[in-house]
Order: structure tokens, then sequence, then C-alpha cells
């Protein structure tokens, strides 16, 4: 077996795009999950919580090394896929006249490199709307005030710095805020640090401008491509979930129908969901 | 039931040989029976042309009964035309409207070149063959009885299905992409589900598929038009079994 059939042969490859495409679904329902905070968690304890899950995401050593798995799967897929579409083209260098390819396969199945390539130009966007912002941009910090629970001492509280801990007045607790990090007011002791705000970054890009964040003038725009982007994805997964378990040979007469109605779901469910939460913001039932 | 008779507009490929440019063509058939066969209808206009003084159209046929696989014509968008389970030889014009404009073109795929007007070389699909498609057997005097091995009925049935296939390319034909993985599948399925073809499992696959990639096919992306326009009606299961051996040998084969 030569090395190389493990990338250029045409069932290797089918292997990949079914790998990175699956693990690709479940990055989608993790990806899911936490912006589904934005619609579920409503006013501060929303933004709170959003901001905190999202420190959480860039900085857990565990969801970074997923983070970068992603990565290689977006590209790995995108690549391959493209690699395949074009030598499927040369396949075919003379078209039929007339092909009426309608009456023997779906259209989304047919036209996986259109769509997925579409889903691709989405992504960038994205990700330079939201995770360039997150990683590289300066973004103001949410910030708020300590409150000690009501049943431990009331009068001091405990802090740990360099692995001991230092007791602290309740009455000098003032949290000041800062751009960057939280310390005791007058002191150089750092308490803590606030949370980027993607919160705020999110409400006023799809038009919910507060905590000083400019509106995005193009908010109805960034919300109908948004959709639409998600109606590509689900065309894409219509096809897609179904056919990785086809190509890694998970075929059997009792689970692929299983398979294929869990396809059609998710390819309906978790693109509607992602798609609901920007239009919720835009129309303002979120805010 | 009384034979009915249409006429019917059809729009042809013509190409001279394998180097020129080919078109489609025009041509007006009257008196077509309904109780005639695609290939009949093809005879007749044959027929007018010659009286015309003009070429006839070359296109491949042989057994007529659908067993040999020759016939292939892509007729009205789809491989061996609108009906299902049938090769062209088996399509009846009763298949058509009165007045109907009816496409025929020669199967399109890089590994198929067209050699003259619908007839194309499929000489890749003997190669792909050649690559694994076979069990050796000894043949110096003291070959064994093939019934003598006890194979289970299912897998039997299995390999038998698989055999079906009369490797005539519609899949390939049908297929967005030009894959030849459904004719490769069942030849792959036929010979892996039998106790003979087990033993040379692993590289029959792995050079089979090889084959196909060098013979310039496209790559399968599911979209399942090979398993409807087969005329043998071969499951897609076939490929999903052979997905299963190429990435057993490919982790597993020295």
């Amino acid at each position: 077996m030569s090395k190389s059939a493990i990338l250029r042969s045409s069932i290797a490859k089918k292997y990949w795009m079914a790998l990175t495409g699956l693990f690709l679904c479940t990055f989608l329902i993790g990806h899911l999950i936490g912006n589904l905070q934005l619609i579920f968690i409503h006013g501060e304890e929303g933004r709170r919580a959003f901001n905190e899950y999202a420190y959480f995401m860039q900085h857990n050593i565990f969801i970074k090394v997923l983070s970068y798995v992603t990565y290689i799967s977006i590209l790995f897929h995108a690549i391959d896929g493209l690699m395949l579409a074009v030598q499927n083209k040369k396949a075919r260098p003379q078209k039929y006249a007339y092909n009426n390819a309608g009456a023997n396969s779906s259209t989304a199945s047919r036209q996986m490199a259109l769509l997925g390539s579409i889903v691709l130009i989405f992504i960038v966007t994205h990700m330079v709307n939201f995770w360039a912002k997150m990683h590289f941009e300066h973004i103001p910090l949410h910030t708020y005030e300590v409150t000690l629970p009501q049943q431990t001492n009331p009068e001091m509280v405990y802090y740990t710095h360099n692995h001991s801990l230092i007791p602290i007045q309740v009455d000098k607790v003032v949290v000041v805020r800062d751009e960057t990090n939280l310390y005791l007011e007058n002191t150089d002791l750092k308490l803590g640090e606030g949370y980027k705000d993607l919160h705020s970054v999110v409400m006023a890009f799809f038009g919910q401008s507060k905590n000083g964040f400019v509106t995005n003038s193009l908010a109805l725009w960034a919300t109908i491509l948004y959709v639409i982007s998600m109606a590509v994805m689900a065309f894409h997964l219509w096809h897609g979930f179904a056919s990785a378990f086809q190509s890694l040979g998970l075929r059997h007469k009792r689970y692929t129908p299983i398979i294929a109605v869990t396809g059609k779901l998710f390819a309906i469910v978790v693109p509607f969901l992602f798609a609901i939460i920007p239009v919720l913001i835009f129309i303002g039932y979120v805010k | 039931m009384a034979s009915k008779t249409i006429n019917i507009n059809l729009k042809i490929w013509r190409q001279k040989n394998a180097n020129s440019k080919g078109s489609m063509e025009t041509y007006k058939l009257d008196n077509v029976s309904t109780d005639s066969s695609f290939l009949e209808m093809l005879d007749q206009l044959n027929e007018q042309l010659v009286n015309e003084r003009k070429e006839p159209i070359a296109f491949d046929h042989d057994c007529r009964e659908g067993i040999c696989g020759s016939c292939s014509l892509f007729i009205n968008g789809e491989a061996h035309g609108p009906d299902r389970a049938v090769t062209t030889c088996q399509l009846h014009m009763r298949k058509f409207k009165d007045g109907e404009t009816i496409y025929v073109e020669p199967w399109r795929a890089k590994a198929f070149p067209v050699i003259k007007d619908l007839v194309v070389d499929r000489s890749s699909f003997d190669r792909i063959q050649q690559a694994g498609g076979f069990v050796s057997v000894n043949t110096s005097g003291n070959t064994i009885d093939a019934n003598a091995i006890p194979i289970g009925k299912a897998a039997a049935d299995k390999a038998f299905e698989a055999a079906t296939c009369i490797g005539c390319g519609a899949c390939v034909a049908s297929c967005v992409n030009a894959s030849a993985m459904l004719f490769v599948s069942a030849k792959v399925s036929q010979l892996a589900l039998l106790p003979q073809g087990k033993v040379e499992a692993q590289q029959r696959v792995l050079n089979m598929v090889k084959q196909m990639d060098e013979e310039g096919f496209g790559n399968c992306t599911n979209t399942g038009a090979c398993a409807v326009e087969c005329p043998k009606e071969i499951s897609l299961e076939n490929i999903a079994r052979m997905n299963r051996e190429y990435l057993k040998a490919m982790v597993s084969a020295e």
C-alpha cells in the first residue's frame, strides 16, 4: 500500500471527507449550545453568562486543542472537497445537451461543492466578524462588582494570591473598572479580570446596541445573509450527514434508515436554531 | 391491444470519429410503432437515412434482451431512458408521446471516449476487471467443484445480485461526477462475498480502485443516481461494502 493512496485514492478521499464532515457536525452542536445562551438567558445575567463562556472557550486547554482540530478539519474538508470537485469536473469534459438529473438524485447531493463553497465563504466572514475580534482586537471588558455571599464572614473576604489566602476588608473591596484587569483600589493586588464583552459585540452586530457599542448599520443585511447561509448549510447537511456514513461503509438494513432520518432532522433543526438567534436579536426579542 | 404509431422528432449526437467534433442533429421519424423497442426505432431511422443516401447512425447493440450490456444510450437526459430497471433495448416506444422530441446522446465521460456517433469506448471497464475482477483457480486437472463449498444463502444471494451487473456503464453516464463506483463495487462485492473470492479480496479491491482512478473516472459523492438508473438495480450497498473492503485492505494489506 503506497502512502500516497491514503490521501490520493478516490475512496480514501471519501473517508477524509466523511470523518472531517462528521467531526464538524459535532462542532456545530457545541457551537449551537453556546449560541443558544444568547436567547435563553436574558439581560445582564445573559451578558455575564455568555462572556464568561466565551472566555472559557478561549482559555480552556481542552477546548483549545479541540479548536485546532476544528480549524484543521474545516481546511481539510474545504481543500479536499474543492480538489474533488475539480477532478470530478475533469471526469466529464463534454457535458450532456440534455440531462434530466432531477429524475435520479437530489439537487443538494449534486451541488455539494457549490453549497460547501458558500458555507466556506460564510465561515470566513463569520470568523472575521467574531472570532478575529475576540482573538486579536481590543474589545472593551465586561466587568462587574464582586458580590459577597452573605453566609460567610461579612467582614472579610479571602482572595488567593501567590498560593496564600489574603484577607481583605470588605469595605475595601472596591473593584476598579479598568480596561484590562481588576485591582483592589490603591493597591497592585490583582483581583481578577474582566471578560471581553463579546455579548455586546454580537448584539450590536445584529442591531441591538448597548453598553456603548455602536450599532452595525448593516445589521439587516448581516441578519439576512446569516439566515441564507444557514439555509445553504441545511442543504449541505441534508445530503452530507447520511452520505458520510455511506462513505465510511457504515450501512445496514436496520440502522441506515435511522441514520437517514437523523440526518434530515439534523439538517433542519441545527441550522434553524442557529438562524433564529440573529433574527430574535434583530427584531429586539433579545435585549 | 391494437398497435399505435407515433411521429417523433429526434435530436441525436453525430460524430464522425474519435477525433472529430460532433454535434446534435435533428431528425423526423414518422409511423413508429409504440410496440417497437428503442433500438428498433433507431433501425427504422437508419433505414430512412440509408434510403436518403445518408450515413446511418452508429450505436452499440448485441443481444437485444437486456443481458449483454452493449446498448448504451442517454435518452432524454437519463441513461437507458425514462424507464426503470431496463436497458435501452428493453425500452419501448410506448414510453414516448406522439410529437415528442427525444434527445439521444452517447455516455459522457472522459474514461468513455466517443468512437463514432453514439458508440463509446468502454475498454476502461475491461482494464478494471483485468486489474482484479477474477479468482485465481488451479486448472491443471484437479479443479475443485465450486458447489462443494457451502455458502450461506444470504451471502450467495447478495453475491448473485452484485453479479447481475452487465457492465453497461449507465452508472458512469448518470453520475454527476462520472464515477464508476457502482460498477467496481459490484465486481468487488460479487467476489468478496464468496469464499473463493476472499483469498484475494484485499489485493483485488486495492488494484481495482487504483485502476479505476487511473482511468480518469470521477469520485463518488453518494448522489445515488447510479443505482436509480442501473438496469440491473445494483444496490448502493455494494459501494458501502467496497468502502469497508478498501478500508480493511488499506490499513492491513502488506
